[in-house]
């Protein structure tokens, strides 16, 4: 009995960040009096969409050089990309311009600009290694500057651009809203929609699958037995409310969830659980654990740390994509501001640390932090009376999630530190 | 020759030299386009006094060794929070400023003893916490204006309740009453001989205080805290002296700001300032280990200066001039810091 509680109590403060968001998800879940129908449509929405932002975050993690404040960068190259093909969606209307047309196009036109960008942020973290973080940061704000350079004073002076929809009225400068509506607004999400309660079916068929596989592959063991007790009931569960919400033929059948994206989704957990198998992947991972002792075995710490960031940097433009296509009309020189601060927010909620970032913690901890923000504003207006208070609150969770998380690391590390001293002592 | 250029290149440093040589450029230009010298001099002296005192906040938080102290916001908090106390007692004019310094004085001790005891928990990454210290610091209080119990008509809102985001200091007597102090007229350049005094006895103050026997103690645990450690100084003891000084410095710096400004800004104001000010220290010399009082006098008029000097000279280069110079800033800004980022653990 002693070592159950043992166990949960380890369990608990490991966790602490997610119970409690966990816990302040049902609070204000309860307080808020919001409607299950409207919440429903919200997460899922802001799930597909910022989901796989979040998954760039975790290779650089693996690496040893913590959370990537740096994807701001990524976003901005994404945001330069849309526009043009916006432009060129208006200028020129030809499909591969728009829809989802457009969108592998602005993919495909993206990836070698966020390379050559994560490139460079990569060769910067080498020369400030062990500061990457704050270096990251700061070079959002310093990257936000050329942005606006760019786009403010160059495009339609410099560099010649004819297009009153998007150019100010002044013709030099982009405006500061971006509407793609009829051009690239749901142009992945509504490739393929699909009824929410089928969606948990497929869903807990495909956990269940996975889980099988891995443990069959595991040759049974007690740890992924336990997994595998833990996936099928999850599974299960899934399954039977997906069946019960049709068979009901409930509202919640309305919710039409992005099966595209989705898939998009799996296909980049696929390959990021693929990735860290390769050679690479492990070449990153022991680069992680220590640079010194990687340099000694013959790895090229600072070629395997830029690709990190070069891989981090075009997730994040991809993902900025998604993000920008579902919310169908985009702030210029605003909307790369928060992507940063939000997705590291979001996977430290999951339980994710400086050192320690996997799939699972970028899923449950975009679902914990969009649930709290849904409820937020009104569970404000219904506790304090000013829906205000809420906002603020949000703003308020996403920077001490990530100073609180920062302070954590921090004080472990330095208590391990002085554990070991004091056993070379003794 | 050769040898002294490249002296002099190695210490300044070239991102220091490029902004030396573009502020030396809007200077010249500012002179051949027949601007105003006199106002451009004029609204120059009045910036870089007002934003010295929260650059002068940093340098004892570089000292005592916590690094540039991006949560200087804290300090700025307990500063509005003096202010908007002494507004809502009902004082006036200099009265109203010495009791604002006076309230949040105690409160910026206290904060900033807090603070430092977290800064010593979390040793090796005081940057990154600091910063999300502040900005956090920044969002809570967002939530205290709200619910605040100031009822004063000249801040609070007329229906609804909560502080209004500026409230104005003209009805109190307190917009620029420092900068009015004796100033007087050299030409048509007006010199704000209360502002600058102000910020120049600060500066004294702290130097003073730097070459006093804890002040000295408190250097030697920031340069080397291990050796001073074993020489019997209490580091931990020196960081939080060091906190406590900063925050205080950002109280008083936000109240003089505000004076010369006009308003006190509440909400999200404060939550860019501590960049600008580290910038301003390390545009003048310091780095993240080692900064002085000229560091700070220097960076401040440099980093103003060219802020103040850039606005006109642009609005006859580009058709938008609002951005650019706040293109400008994030430029300068953050590129500076980056630089000192790319110079720790190169011996400097």
């Amino acid at each position: 009995m002693n070592q159950y509680m043992n166990t949960i109590k380890n369990y608990a403060t490991k966790n602490v960040i997610t119970i409690l968001f966990l816990g302040l998800s049902i609070i204000f879940m309860i307080v808020s009096g919001m409607g299950g129908h409207l919440y429903a449509t919200d997460i899922v929405n802001r799930v597909s969409r910022n989901l796989f932002l979040v998954l760039a975050l975790i290779i650089p993690v693996s690496a040893g050089m913590g959370l990537n404040f740096s994807i701001v960068t990524g976003a901005m190259v994404a945001q330069a990309v849309i526009i043009a093909v916006t432009h060129f969606g208006q200028y020129y209307g030809h499909w591969i311009f728009l829809d989802h047309w457009g969108i592998l196009t602005c993919a495909i036109l993206v990836t070698p600009l966020a390379i050559l960008v994560g490139y460079f942020v990569g060769s910067l973290f080498n020369r400030t290694k062990g500061q990457e973080m704050i270096t990251g940061l700061i070079l959002g704000f310093f990257a936000a500057a050329i942005y606006m350079f760019i786009f403010l004073q160059l495009v339609g002076g410099a560099i010649p651009m004819d297009n009153p929809i998007l150019v100010l009225s002044q013709g030099v400068g982009i405006r500061t809203t971006i509407d793609l509506s009829g051009y690239l607004r749901y142009g992945l999400d509504d490739l393929w929609r699909v009824e929410l309660p089928i969606m948990f079916i497929v869903f807990g068929v495909l956990l269940a699958l996975y889980r099988v596989v891995t443990f069959i592959r595991a040759k049974a063991d007690r740890v992924s037995l336990a997994q595998l007790i833990y996936s099928v009931v999850l599974a299960l569960i899934a399954v039977g409310v997906g069946i019960g919400l049709t068979v009901t033929d409930s509202v919640y059948r309305t919710v039409q969830a992005p099966a595209a994206t989705w898939l998009v989704i799996i296909a980049m957990c696929l390959f990021i659980t693929f990735f860290q198998r390769t050679k690479l992947g492990q070449d990153m991972r022991s680069v992680g654990q220590d640079r010194h002792v990687a340099a000694v075995s013959g790895l090229a710490v600072n070629k395997i740390r830029v690709k990190a960031v070069i891989y981090s940097t075009v997730l994040a433009a991809w993902g900025h994509i998604i993000f920008l296509q579902n919310m169908g009309a985009f702030s210029t020189y605003g909307s790369y501001n928060q992507v940063g601060f939000y997705s590291v927010a979001a996977i430290l909620i999951g339980g994710a640390t400086v050192t320690k970032a996997n799939i699972g913690h970028a899923i449950l901890g975009v679902f914990l932090f969009h649930t709290l923000f849904i409820f937020a504003p009104s569970a404000g207006r219904q506790l304090f009376g000013d829906a205000q208070i809420g906002e603020y609150f949000r703003v308020f969770v996403v920077y001490g999630v990530i100073g609180f998380t920062l302070a954590l690391y921090a004080w472990k590390t330095k208590m391990q530190g002085k554990q070991l001293l004091s056993k070379k002592d003794s | 020759m050769k040898k002294i250029i490249k002296n002099i290149v190695e210490v300044v440093s070239i991102p220091r030299l490029i902004i030396i040589a573009f502020f030396l450029f809007l200077c010249i230009s500012a002179v051949f386009m027949e601007l105003s010298i006199a106002e451009l001099m004029s609204s120059s002296l009045v910036r870089i006094c007002m934003n010295g005192i929260l650059v002068l906040a940093i340098l004892p938080s570089i000292v005592c060794g916590t690094g540039p102290n991006f949560g200087v916001s804290l300090g700025i908090l307990c500063g509005l929070v003096g202010g908007l106390t002494a507004i809502e007692v009902g004082l006036f004019s200099y009265a109203n400023l010495f009791t604002a310094m006076l309230f949040s004085i105690p409160l910026a001790v206290l904060v900033g003893y807090g603070y430092g005891l977290m800064l010593n928990k979390v040793k090796g990454s005081e940057m990154m916490f600091s910063m999300f210290m502040g900005w956090s610091a920044v969002s809570v209080m967002c939530i205290f204006w709200v619910v605040a119990p100031y009822n004063n008509p000249e801040m609070a809102w007329p229906i609804g309740r909560g502080v209004r985001v500026t409230t104005a200091l003209r009805n109190i007597g307190l917009d620029q009453i420092l900068n009015n102090f004796f100033s007087f007229k050299i030409g048509d350049i007006t010199v704000p001989t209360g502002l600058i005094l102000f910020f120049l006895l600060c500066c004294l103050l702290v130097w003073l205080f730097l070459r006093s026997k804890s002040g000295i103690a408190m250097h030697a645990a920031g340069d080397n805290p291990r050796f001073a450690e074993a020489a019997g100084i209490k580091v931990d003891k020196y960081r939080i002296v060091g906190s406590i000084l900063s925050t205080i410095l950002g109280a008083i710096g936000i109240i003089v700001y505000a004076q010369s400004f006009g308003f006190y800004q509440l909400y999200q104001a404060p939550h860019w300032m501590p960049l600008a000010a580290v910038a301003a220290i390390l545009i003048g010399g310091a780095s993240i280990k080692k900064a002085s009082i000229a560091n700070v006098i220097i960076g401040v008029i440099l980093f103003q200066g060219t802020l103040v000097v850039g606005m006109p000279v642009f609005n006859l280069y580009t058709a938008d001039m609002a951005s650019m110079g706040e293109i400008t800033r994030m430029l300068m800004q953050n590129g500076i810091i980056l630089y000192a980022l790319t110079q720790i653990g190169r011996g400097d």
